[in-house]
């Protein structure tokens, strides 16, 4: 079983968490800030495995995770699930993202938190896996897209000026997600 | 097109979340994050209603200020009225909130379940996935006792769509572990199972979670999913199925499910079934060679996909254990992987090996790689993967390499990293303490242990060591030697001098004929030590010292002037400056002869399991390590050995306790006096010090060293029926639970009364019985198996001496007052070795002792049988035979009960009946029985019918547990 699962970029900044045990959420941040204490020390090519800090559980759970540019992708799970299958989902969930955001960056992961949380669920569910198949889960927000859409009603104003920021040339997924350096101001705004 | 398209975000959420990104410091962000809140909470309070798209924007913000890590205390009562909007995105939008923010908060439960409720009962498919990520993700109990009972019928139901059902798999998996006894098995169980074979393979991925989930706590019931999956998992091997373009991931077909079939597979043994173990063979043979083949892509994708595959099948072949071809093809495999570029690999090869280790079949070929994985060890750039190494040499460890991997072990802790070095510790200490042939080997490696990684050597490991030199007389006079060389390094860690100190003081004299390390050298070189260390290791040096003057009178002078000099006898440390006082009085006092037999040598320690294994199976947690299957029986009792804390209180000393019984007779001061009061009753330590004794039981009873000490209490139920004659004392309330096996002693005695009630390697207790009407009295034999003394400190009938190999009696008498169920319990202290023995037992007194026979002719008995027909009279037991059913020992043993056995009285000859009369203080009870053995069946009935239903149900209980 998934336990956690947390994103948070080079400097610790976490883009999205979810847990599927209650921890209160003082506690929660005290884990991201561990966790990333754990990743973030770890070399690119060393490997992508390592026992879970006290905080979530100990040596009873792993930590698998993926780094991506400026992101880093935590997975936290019990001794039930597959390590290399993990890792494998870890990288479905990006491919995902990236064919819902059209080369998705960090700032897609911040100015849409319920995207991004949509697209979770359709992947994992209450910490276990609920599908695997990409096109089947780009399907599913396609559809809800559709839906929303035709509910209409939602203002449709632009976060055009955000995409505009990025820095988006890819040339291969998802190893090398260009993603601008995080510290890069957002244009002003054109005024409401 | 991408999925989520840009334009429609929230401009005012953008705007704001662009705000929080230009602050400069983080009080500009938290006061533009409370600006918002206020902003929001008055919205929210406003009276105009908001739109459903500004209560979706809202929240939106609530979830990003949340993780930001700010509490959001507010919301929730918004983000429950967007559930029974109409509009999926508001819907979405609150169930998302629900699912990140609520906790069990019942008061919005209630609420959010109705709403859930009316989702699930919507039928439109896209509200029922919703409502059931929300119960998958929140998963309380509220939930489960609404939603258990309906979500089954969703799963198996014939019209639920796919996306559905795979929601509703999980949501259910959810619930079941969450609150397992309101998920009732039932009807769709088996209809569960079936999924397996679901056309889509989405609904397979997440029912095979719930399969395997409910496999594992109910293996019988799901038993039919093994064929199910041995044959969708050869469908997709050998790519027979052609419904899996989309689940096909970079070349490999749906390695997902494949690893989740092959967990499933886990569950069970292998299959009896020859064709799908046949089948499922060659699955795992494809598996194997598709490893072999080229790869289909270069990219890591694939070769992940597919090598999780392979360590899935593994795993399973590890786990059957059962295939030797197939055990060494995935050795072989490892073995390969061992020396992979990918470092992911080399851990996960690693990890398996370990297992692999401790399988009969190839622990020999595990062997074989124990370069590769020293090379590991030295060389591997990554600390997870050098662990991993550390593990799998442990586990790999044997007799013929033992030496090897310990030297490794201990040159890789020079520079091992600090997160791993005390669990290298620990494991070197195991191994080379487990693989030791000669002990000098053991010792050095020891040492070697304490020169290196001092720090992170504990008190287990270091205790360990001087007990085993203790009981080992062939390696004392080598350990000596080798610590006072040891100590003559300019600089040596303070476990060494504690080590040093503490076998000097006791062994010192066997390297005392070498004028290199004469008596004199021998102290001086322990007290140049002495000024650097802390005070728990000074309080042991002067242990040694006291020792010393015993050992070699010719250092009495410069030892007395030591202790009597300024910084030892007014030092400000009180347990110190007690130690000093007392052993200067000690040695200016006492006899030569009494000074002999307070620092006589250390009595050699019972053997138990190490308590290093205790502290590394401690800190490993369960499964962590095969540690289970090295620790070759040795435990003993179970439970605790050697906290800490009963260590603590060893450490006093017996020198002063002989002069001064003062309650701060823990001389070394290491544990508060709390902490010592809990240690008395305890199981007692390995390691008691050299000098030292004197718990605190042994000091309010008095005098001596060893003491044995014995009480008996009531019974605590009964304890008004039965009137023993011999004091609890006040130590009753430190008396240990009763032994495990105390019932099954007190079952041997149902039907005697005479024999051995208890015995162990230091003490055998006898008993001699006899009973008259309601009266007994009871001999109790205390005989001591060793050839030490045990010292009695308490309670008059007993002598207060038992001679080693002597016997000393007990007698008790017991009147029965009433009728009663529990036995008394026996309370037995005493000291052995210093270490207080605490044993609690069932004394053999049960309500048929005070059985008078009856005789009477068949139709009396007959027509008493029918009197006594009241449903509470009468007690029932139907039983296996456990004994065999020879006529003859069953008689015996009814014999044995007290009552009268009754010939001719049933009209089924292989009966037997017997009639009695219970004798108690109070009333007489009438008890009639009757056994009724079936040879066939190997089965006994047994009825007893009393006048009073509590003995109907005793007896009944005491004799269903003697045939």
């Amino acid at each position: 079983m998934i336990k956690a699962i947390l994103i948070f970029n080079n400097h610790g900044k976490p883009r999205l968490i979810r847990f599927y045990q209650y921890f209160a959420e003082d506690m929660q941040q005290q884990i991201i800030r561990e966790t990333f204490h754990l990743v973030s020390k770890r070399d690119d090519n060393v490997c992508n495995f390592l026992e879970g800090g006290s905080l979530i559980g100990g040596s009873d759970y792993k930590l698998i995770y993926r780094h991506y540019a400026t992101l880093y992708f935590v997975f936290c799970v019990d001794s039930s699930e597959s390590e290399l299958g993990i890792l494998d989902l870890i990288q479905v969930f990006v491919e995902t993202l990236d064919k819902c955001f059209e080369n998705v960056c960090e700032l897609d992961l911040i100015f849409h938190v319920d995207k991004v949380h949509c697209i979770l669920q359709e992947v994992v569910m209450g910490g276990m896996v609920l599908e695997t198949n990409m096109n089947e889960i780009v399907a599913q927000v396609e559809f809800q897209n559709r839906v929303e859409k035709s509910e209409g009603g939602l203002s449709a104003a632009p976060a055009r000026a955000v995409s505009a920021v990025k820095n988006m040339n890819l040339p291969e997924i998802p190893r090398n997600i260009n993603i601008g350096d995080i510290n890069i101001k957002v244009p002003s705004l054109s005024p409401f | 097109m991408p999925a989520v398209s840009k334009g429609d975000g929230m401009r005012g959420l953008a705007v704001f979340i662009s705000d929080i990104r230009n602050c400069k410091s983080k009080e500009a962000e938290i006061k533009r994050i409370n600006k918002e809140l206020a902003n929001i909470r008055s919205k929210f309070k406003g009276d105009k209603a908001l739109d459903g798209y500004s209560k979706k924007k809202y929240v939106c913000k609530l979830l990003f200020i949340f993780l930001l890590g700010h509490d959001i205390d507010f919301g929730h009562m918004e983000a429950v009225n967007l559930l029974s909007s109409n509009k999926y995105t508001e819907k979405q939008i609150g169930y998302l909130f629900i699912s990140v923010l609520v906790n069990s908060n019942s008061e919005l439960i209630r609420l959010i379940n109705n709403a859930i409720k009316n989702d699930l009962a919507s039928r439109n498919p896209t509200f029922m996935c919703l409502a059931l990520h929300c119960i998958a993700n929140v998963g309380s109990r509220e939930m489960a006792e609404a939603f258990a009972g309906e979500i089954p019928r969703i799963l198996v139901a014939g019209d639920t769509m796919d996306s559905v059902k795979q929601s509703a798999a999980l949501c259910l998996l959810r619930l079941y572990k969450t609150s397992p006894d309101l998920v009732v098995m039932g009807e769709w169980t088996s209809r569960v199972v079936h999924l397996l074979n679901d056309q889509h393979m989405g609904v397979v991925t997440a029912a095979i979670s719930l399969i395997t989930c409910l496999s594992q706590k109910n293996p019988d019931e799901f038993k039919t999913c093994v064929s199910l999956a041995v044959s969708r998992l050869s469908r997709i091997v050998s790519s027979a199925s052609t419904d899996l373009q989309d689940y096909t991931y970079y070349f490999v077909p749906a390695p997902w499910l494949s690893c989740k079939l092959l967990r499933l597979l886990q569950c069970y043994p292998p299959p009896e079934d020859g064709a799908v173990k046949g089948r499922l063979v060659e699955c795992l043979e494809t598996i194997l060679n598709k490893a072999q083949e080229p790869p289909k892509s270069k990219k890591v994708q694939h070769s992940n996909a597919k090598n999780a595959i392979l360590f899935e099948a593994i795993s399973l072949i590890i786990h059957y254990d059962s295939e030797p071809n197939l055990l060494v093809r995935a050795c072989n495999q490892l073995g390969q992987f061992l020396q992979h570029r990918e470092t992911n690999l080399r851990y996960l090869a690693l990890e398996s090996m370990c297992t692999l280790a401790s399988s009969e079949f190839s622990h020999e070929a595990v062997k074989t790689h124990i370069e590769t994985v020293i090379n590991a060890l030295k060389t591997e750039r990554d600390v997870s993967v050098r662990q991993r190494a550390a593990d799998l040499l442990y586990a790999m460890c044997d007799r013929s390499n033992a030496k090897q991997i310990v030297a490794e072990m201990l040159s890789y802790l020079e520079t091992a990293d600090y997160s791993i070095r005390e669990e290298m510790v620990l494991k070197v200490a195991i191994l080379a303490e487990k693989y030791a042939v000669d002990y000098s080997w053991y010792v050095d490696t020891i040492l070697n242990l304490i020169r290196i990684a001092g720090d992170y050597v504990s008190e287990e490991v270091w205790y360990r060591v001087i007990q085993i030199v203790i009981n080992r007389d062939d390696v004392q006079g080598y350990a000596a030697k080798t610590v006072f060389e040891a100590l003559q390094a300019p600089a040596c860690h303070e476990n060494m001098v504690k080590v040093g100190g503490y076998i000097l003081g006791e062994f010192g004299n066997l390297i005392a004929g070498d004028p290199r390390s004469s008596p004199l050298v021998q102290f001086n070189l322990l007290h140049s030590k002495f000024h650097l260390c802390s005070v728990p290791t000074r309080a042991l040096l002067l242990s040694a010292y006291i020792k010393f003057i015993n050992l070699f009178p010719e250092t009495k002078p410069t030892i007395q002037e030591v202790l009597r000099s300024d910084s030892q006898i007014r030092n400000s440390d009180v347990e110190l400056q007690q130690r000093a006082v007392e052993y200067l009085k000690l040695s200016s006092i006492a006899s030569t002869d009494v000074l002999a037999t307070v620092l006589e040598e250390m009595p050699p320690f019972p053997e138990r399991e190490s308590s290093i294994l205790a502290k590394l199976k401690k800190k490993k947690g369960p499964g962590a390590l095969p540690v289970s299957e090295l620790e070759e029986g040795k435990r003993e009792g179970g439970g605790e050995l050697n906290g800490g804390a009963d260590r603590g209180n060893d450490m006093s000393a017996a020198a002063s306790n002989a002069s001064t019984p003062s309650p701060s007779t823990d001389l070394l001061g290491l544990r508060s006096a709390a902490a010592i009061g809990s240690a008395g009753p305890s199981t007692g330590s390995l390691l008691v010090d050299v000098f030292s004794e004197a718990g605190p039981t042994a000091l309010s009873s008095g005098v001596n060293d060893e003491g044995f000490l014995r009480d008996l209490e009531p019974p605590t139920e009964s304890s008004d029926s039965l009137l023993i004659e011999a004091p609890g004392e006040s130590d009753s309330e430190d008396s240990a639970p009763p032994l495990p096996e105390s019932d099954e002693l007190l079952n041997k005695f149902v039907c005697k009364n005479n024999g051995v009630l208890f015995e162990n390697q230091l003490l055998q207790i006898g008993i001699k019985s006899e009973y008259r009407q309601n009266l007994g009295r009871m001999y109790l034999f205390y005989g001591n198996k060793t050839s030490v003394q045990f010292l009695n400190v308490q309670t008059k009938p007993v002598e207060p001496l038992v001679e080693g190999g002597a016997q000393v009696q007990q007698v008790i008498n017991i009147e029965c007052l009433t009728d009663f169920s529990e036995a008394p319990l026996l309370n037995i202290k005493f000291r052995y070795g210093g270490a207080l023995q605490n044993i609690t037992l069932k004394l053999p007194v049960t309500i048929n002792k005070f059985f008078q026979p009856t005789e009477m002719a068949s139709q009396d008995f007959f027509q008493r049988w029918k009197q006594l027909n009241l449903p509470q009279q009468e007690a029932q037991k139907i039983f296996k035979a456990s004994h065999g059913m020879d006529i003859e020992l069953l008689k015996t043993k009814l014999l044995g009960l007290g009552c009268a056995l009754l010939e001719n009285v049933d009209p089924n000859p292989e009966n037997f009946v017997c009639a009695g009369v219970i004798q108690t203080k109070a009333q007489q009870v009438g008890c009639l029985l009757r056994l009724e053995p079936n040879a066939q069946a190997q089965m006994y009935r047994l009825t007893l019918r009393s006048s009073k239903d509590t003995v109907s149900k005793r007896l009944c209980e005491l004799l269903a547990e003697q045939f």
